[in-house]
This record gives C-alpha cells, structure tokens and sequence, in this order.
C-alpha cells in the first residue's frame, strides 16, 4: 500500500520578475515502513519535496497525496490535521522548544492531540525510552548535547506514532557517533513501529542506512535504487 | 485556549528578566492609575461632605436674585422668610441665613468680606455658632482658618467692621473674633465672618429677612416657592464634580503616557519576538498548529503580561494602596491657597468598578498591543519561518 504518491509534481517559486523551477515533474510512490532517503547535491530540491509531503507548502502542479489526502487541495486547517495526527518531523537543527523542559518537548504532540495525562504520561516515557533519555526528562534543551537534543526531536517526532517521520538533514549537526546512535534508534523504530521514514541528506553515514535511495538532481528524480525492502 | 494559556506562561517565564520588566512596568501602571483615581474619589467624596457640612447642608432656596459672585446684588437679595417654612425652622430642619456686604479693618488694611447672619442655635452646618453666643461689648463673630490667616486675625482679637444698613447708611462697630473653624470649604471660609442672625438683621435693619435658606435633609420633596429659587444638593455641587472632571482630563493623559510606555515595551517586546522566534513558530505549525492559532498563541503570551502584572500589582500595590487608603495622602504643598476645597490630607477611595475597569482596560489594550504585531505570523511561509530566514 502507498501512503505517499506523487505524480508530476511540479514547484516554482517566484525570483524577482520571473519564477525558479525548484521540482520538475516529480513521479515518487512511498510504501508503508519504508526507510527511504532523497539524495542528492544541493539545491537538488530535497527539503522543497519533504516540506510539499509534509504539507508546509503546496505543489505548483501536479498532485501529491499522503495517506490518501491531496495535500495541494487541503485547507489550512485540514493540513495541520494532518500534520498533527500522522506527520512526524525531525529536523537539522533540532527545533526544541527551548524554555520547555525535555519532557514537556515530548508532550508536546500529544497535548496537540489533546489526550488525558495519563495516556500522555505513558507514552512520553515510552518515546524517551526509545531515544534512551529518560533521566534527562527535567533538562532543558541548553542543557543537552546536540546528539541529545536530537534524540528528543526524535522521541517528538515519534511519540504520537506518526505514520510517517519527516527528517531533513537530521545529522548535519552531529559528529560521526552521534549520528550512528541516532540512524540505529530510528532504523529500530521503523522496525519494531512500522513508521515511514522518509530523509532528506547528502550525508554518507545516513545514506549507508536507507534501505531505498531516491536520488534528485536538478529537481528530477534521477535514480531510484532499492536496497533491501522491509 | 487552556493549552495556548499553559504554553504562554512557560514561554514568559523563559523570557525571564525581559518579562518581569515588562511586567513591573505594567503592574506600576495599576497601581497608579488605581491610586490616582482612588484619590479623585476620594477629594470627590471629602470635598462634597466638606461643603454639605459647613455651607450647604442638604440643599437651599436662594432669594430670586441672590448671586454669589456679584456681590453687588446682595443688597437686594433678601426677603423675609416665607411663612411655609416657619414649622421645619422651629424643628431646626431647616436655617435662614442672611447675607451682607461689609469690610473690616484689620491691621489697618480694609478687607472686603460677606457678613453672615446665621442661628446661633443652628445644627444643620458644623460652623461653630454656638460661640456667637457670648456676652461682650463687641459683636461676637466666627470665621474660617482660611479667613483667619489671610487676615491674620486670632481668637480674641478685636477687629472694626463697617457696612452699609437698609437704607444705604453706612455704619461701624467692632467684633471680637469668638472662634475659628477649619473647613476645607473655600466657600465657608474665604472672606467670609460670621456673626448671629438676629445681630445682623439688626445692624441692616431687615427683622426676620434672610438671603439663604439651608435645608438639612436632602431627600425630602420640596416646592418651589415664590420668590425663591430651590437649590438642591447636586446643583450645588456641581462645581466640585467640574473641578474634578477638569483634574480627570490631565489625569487621563497620564494614565495615557503610563500605558503608552507599558505599550511600547509589550508592543517591542512582541515584535522582537516573532523576529527572534521564526524557527519555533515554523515548528508549532510543523507539529499540528495552523498559524492563526501560531497568532492566537502569541496574543494570548502578549496579553499574559497584564494579568502577570495584574498579580504583582496586587503583591505590592494591594498593601500600598490600603495604607493610604488608611493614613490618606498629604500633599506637599498648602492647599488653603488652592482656592478649591481640599483637604489636606486627602483618603483615597477604591471601588470595585474602579479596579475591575483598569484591569479590564489594560489587558485589552495588552491584548490589542499584543495581536497587531502577532497578525504578521498569519502570513508568514511556514517553511521559510523554519529556516528563520524571514526579514
Ligand atoms: N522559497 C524559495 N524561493 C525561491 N527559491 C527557493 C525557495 N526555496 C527553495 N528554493 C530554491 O529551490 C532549490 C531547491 O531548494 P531545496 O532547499 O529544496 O534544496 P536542497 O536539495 O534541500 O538543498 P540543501 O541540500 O542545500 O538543503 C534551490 O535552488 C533553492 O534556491
Ligand atoms: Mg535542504
């Protein structure tokens, strides 16, 4: 079953008096627990594809819909339903909220979501469980190493089991350890959880981990190679 | 809501020392504009009791052509006493008073002044008449301290008086200065000597005249009467509610400039925020928040400031403003030579109105100052507020 398919998906953004094509007729199925990667040089239009999948921005042309919705055609509102139930992001510089406290950061998805304290409870040791921070729960992120800091963005991104997980860069920040941790936590979490990842890197370590490689260039989906599949 | 509220104050406490300035300088504003108003009701109150106790009692008739700032027209604006009234009279509800023009000399200098002829026996006003009740070759008189020191006249001291009777002739003798009040009411006070009814209806040779009558309960029906005009309470105090409209127009640019600056800090503060903040804004609408509610969250952090200082306003302003609600404020400067009734020692009086309207006009105005600036998250690209690249 796909739960991302894009067909021709075209974007442009306006520069100056003209418009720079950054994706050119994208063509892209993502099937459910993928552990898949966009690769490619810069300005090649990975974060500009992941931010259209997370519905943070819109297609020019073409359609891509995620589980099933046409992101293009969804409301604000019904976008950040989206993004709220089902979406995970992770992020290359971590975006922790940076007066909350880790644990509040892991909470916070689930107040979005609002569920009751105790099932919020439950599930964010559960989700610092899986990053190996529990007794870090009372730190706040100026507190915490950048490996810490993103394995808190890890355990926000998964602690409401999103279907899919986001991650644009997520070890550019991070020394070669770190970023092993890191890919090892999620590869496990696609395992054990059935999520979808979907990346975004140039990164050598975390290309070694994905089990698919879509590599862009040029705004174009230039190859499209499966290692292993699930 | 309630997440928005949980969010914000976290948000402000991170902010730290930036948020208590912000909401010192709010909280400073409560407690003065409390105060001040607080003192405004307060002179409202005190200048208003002031003047019913010691000139206008409950409400007047005025003779038809009494003036009281032509002092030309008192030679005329008397009458004898209506006969309807002669009942409340004997009861003490209700005092003639008449009024001359005169001068004393006192230190040589001639001093232009009102002669009041007022019941020694009288109740309805705090002057104290009983003194006209003396026994002494001069004519017992009692004046304000106001009076007192603008003539430098003492008790017990002698003075020459000199007025013009009925019939236009003048004529001279000498009072004794019996007692002296304190008033607060220039209108009681300034230029003003007392003396029995009945020893100045002699001196002008007007048996059973009277200028003013002064009636003590304010609540009670009242008619018109030929000849007379009916001067009830409010009319005559209608010059205190004035002078303190007047006073409230400066206090209000006060309270202006006060929030103003409490304004500018929030207003800055707001928009160095969404400046400084574009990667978490981009983050709360990556994690599920559409972003009028991104807008609706820094509103809500914007206006939390006004009840935070709403809060310490209550910590140091609460026992501030009831001790002087308790020992009253004295002002600094001699306020006999104002010209306007007021106390020296003025006790401010707080309503419940008045604390539920300041606080609900800052935290509106908290509130507005609040969402202008935060309107702009509404438009900002979620993917470039990611990147903090925003200008
Ligand atoms: N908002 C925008 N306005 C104009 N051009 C944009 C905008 N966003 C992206 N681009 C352009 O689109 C192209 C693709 O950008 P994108 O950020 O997707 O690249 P990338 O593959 O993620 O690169 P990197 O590896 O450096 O992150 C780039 O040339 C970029 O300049
Ligand atoms: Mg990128």
């Amino acid at each position: 079953m796909e739960i991302i398919e894009i067909k021709n998906l075209i974007k442009k953004f306006p520069v100056g008096k003209g418009e720079f094509v950054a994706l050119r007729g994208i063509d892209l199925n993502i099937g459910k627990g993928e552990f898949a990667g966009l690769i490619g040089p810069s300005g090649s239009g990975k974060s500009t594809l992941l931010n259209i999948i997370g519905s943070l921005d819109s297609p020019s042309d073409g359609t891509v819909n995620v589980l099933g919705k046409s992101v293009g055609a969804l409301s604000t509102r019904e976008a950040a339903q989206l993004r709220k139930s089902s979406l995970g992001f992770i992020f290359q510089s971590y975006n922790l909220l940076q007066v909350h406290t880790v644990y509040e950061n892991v909470e916070f998805p689930l107040l979005l979501l609002k569920y009751d304290a105790e099932k919020r409870k439950k599930m964010v040791m559960d989700a610092l469980e899986w990053v190996g921070l529990t007794d870090k729960v009372k730190s706040k992120p100026p507190q915490l190493s950048g490996g810490e800091c993103q394995r808190v963005a890890i355990a926000r991104a998964m602690v409401k089991r999103p279907s899919i997980v986001l991650a644009d860069e997520p070890t550019a920040n991070l020394d070669a350890k770190n970023s092993h941790n890191i890919l090892q936590t999620m590869e496990n979490l696609n395992k054990e959880l059935k999520t979808t990842f979907l990346f975004a890197t140039h990164d050598e370590k975390v290309i070694n981990y994905l089990h698919r490689k879509i590599f862009l260039l040029d705004g174009k989906v230039e190859k499209d190679e499966l290692i292993r599949s699930n | 809501m309630i997440l928005a509220i949980k969010l914000a104050f976290r948000n402000l406490m991170g902010a730290g020392l930036r948020t208590w300035l912000n909401v010192l300088v709010l909280s400073f504003s409560y407690v003065v504009i409390i105060w001040l108003n607080g003192i405004m009701k307060g002179w409202d109150y005190q200048a208003k009791n002031d003047m019913t106790h010691y000139e206008i009692g409950g409400g007047q008739y005025w003779h038809g052509l009494y003036d009281p700032y032509d002092p030309f027209t008192l030679s005329e604006s008397h009458a004898p006493i209506p006969t309807e009234f002669k009942n409340e009279i004997e009861n003490g509800e209700m005092m003639p008073l008449l009024i001359a023009q005169g001068s004393i000399f006192p230190e040589g200098r001639m001093l232009p002044i009102s002669i009041k002829g007022i019941p020694k026996d009288q109740t309805i006003l705090k002057i104290p008449t009983q003194k006209l009740d003396t026994l002494t070759d001069a004519i017992p008189a009692v004046i304000g301290s106001m009076m007192a020191n603008s003539s430098r006249l003492e008790e017990g001291e002698r003075v020459t008086i000199r007025w013009r009777d009925a019939n236009g002739t003048f004529d001279a003798a000498e009072i004794v200065i019996a007692g002296i009040f304190s008033s607060n009411v220039p209108g009681a006070e300034a230029n003003q000597v007392y003396v029995s009814l009945k020893q100045l209806q002699e001196m002008m040779l007007l048996p059973g005249h009277a200028t003013i009558l002064t009636f003590a309960d304010e609540k009670a029906q009242r008619s018109e009467v030929d000849g007379w005009v009916l001067k009830p309470k409010s009319e005559l105090t209608r010059q205190v509610d004035e002078m303190i409209k007047t006073k409230s127009y400066g206090q209000t640019i006060l309270y202006g400039i006060l929030l103003l600056l409490a304004m500018l800090a929030i207003f800055d503060t707001q928009i160095l925020s969404i400046f400084r903040r574009q990667k978490e804004i981009g983050t709360y609408v990556a994690l599920g928040y559409t972003r009028k509610e991104v807008v609706m969250l820094f509103t809500v952090e914007g206006t939390m400031h006004a009840i935070l200082a709403a809060l310490l306003a209550t910590a140091y302003g609460m026992p501030f403003l009831l001790w002087q609600a308790k020992v009253g404020w004295t002002m600094p400067v001699d306020t006999s030579q104002f010209g306007m009734a007021i106390a020296p020692t003025l006790y401010p009086i707080y309503t419940i109105g008045l604390v539920a309207t300041t606080v609900a006009i800052i935290t509106i105005t908290t509130a507005i100052v609040s969402y202008m600036p935060s309107r702009k998250i509404a438009k900002m690209n979620p993917t470039e507020a990611l990147r903090g690249k925003l200008q």
